[in-house]
């Protein structure tokens, strides 16, 4: 997966998340993911479809989405609340959103899918051809995971170089 | 969170009557907190667009923040149909995906604004104020807030 794709997200996720926690954000272990995506806590996923296509994860401990959600909402949440799941999943949508926003900049069309909960324990594993990083964002209510896995639809960006270039 | 000098409807100096419309409860709410520091009162609530449509019918709010992926109906496709049962309808656009086609989509089928999440309150606020124009009055009295 090339960088010029990463970027983006982890320049949105950097804003989105400093901004919703007033307080910076440090990115800590960059990793690729050799195994089938495990589950972690509090997981929302948002699927990419169009000139790139696949996915991501936002996926925070317990722990870390209730202090999230609480810092984003302004209040203390109790743990079992659906507003902590209602934040991961926004937060998620803000983050897909902005990179996306920046990819559209470069030339890239796409179709953001809503942000679903991602609640069963394991994900498919990644391929050759989609291969998933997983970017750890410090913070200062834990630790954020953004776990993606996307590829150049080549038909789609095909026909996007052949228009470019006619 | 901030407070703002509070925005009143200029014809009757009553608050602004917002309905808002995203499929996340979490945006609905935090935009619910900003126009509570606007002065502003929510009067209805969608998680999609055509629910949109029928909370519009009912409360004929004086703005619409709306959100653009939603299930269902989207957004863009919700404020076109608004706009022409009602071509005075104010509609602000409120979405993570801010490229410029969204955006010149949105405004060509009838929203009058558009804000990027995450939302900042004083652009909301500043954008709340434009789109309103003579319809609205900040009141600056005491008490009104910053």
């Amino acid at each position: 997966m090339k960088m010029e794709l990463i970027q983006p997200f982890i320049n949105a996720a950097d804003a989105v998340l400093a901004q919703g926690l007033q307080n910076p954000v440090s990115i800590g272990n960059l990793s690729m993911e050799e195994e089938a995506y495990r589950r972690k806590g509090v997981a929302a996923l948002v699927m990419v479809s169009g000139d790139i296509e696949g996915r991501m994860i936002f996926d925070l401990d317990p722990t870390t989405a209730l202090r999230v959600a609480s810092r984003f909402a302004g209040a203390e949440l109790p743990e079992s609340d659906d507003l902590v799941r209602e934040t991961v999943c926004e937060l998620a949508n803000q983050v897909i959103g902005n990179a996306i926003t920046a990819l559209n900049d470069q030339g890239f069309r796409f179709r953001v899918h809503p942000p679903e909960l991602h609640t069963a324990d394991h994900g498919a594993k990644s391929s050759e051809d989609t291969e998933a990083l997983v970017i750890c964002f410090e913070t200062c209510a834990g630790n954020v995971f953004m776990n993606i896995a996307l590829r150049y639809n080549r038909r789609r960006r095909g026909e996007h170089v052949m228009a470019a270039g006619s | 969170m901030e407070q703002f000098a509070a925005i009143k409807r200029t014809k009757d100096g009553q608050p602004v009557r917002y309905l808002v419309v995203d499929d996340s409860v979490f945006a609905r709410k935090n935009l619910a907190r900003m126009i509570e520091t606007f002065g502003g009162q929510v009067v209805g609530e969608a998680g999609d667009g055509m629910t949109a449509i029928t909370e519009y019918d009912r409360t004929t709010p004086d703005i619409v923040l709306m959100d653009i992926t939603m299930p269902q109906m989207e957004g863009i496709e919700a404020a076109e149909k608004i706009v022409r049962q009602h071509p005075d309808a104010r509609i602000v656009m409120v979405s993570s995906v801010g490229y410029q086609e969204n955006i010149v989509a949105a405004l060509q089928r009838g929203a009058r604004h558009f804000v990027q999440k995450p939302v900042k309150p004083e652009v909301l606020y500043e954008v709340i104020k434009y789109v309103l124009g003579e319809d609205a009055t900040v009141a600056h009295a005491a008490g009104a807030g910053a």
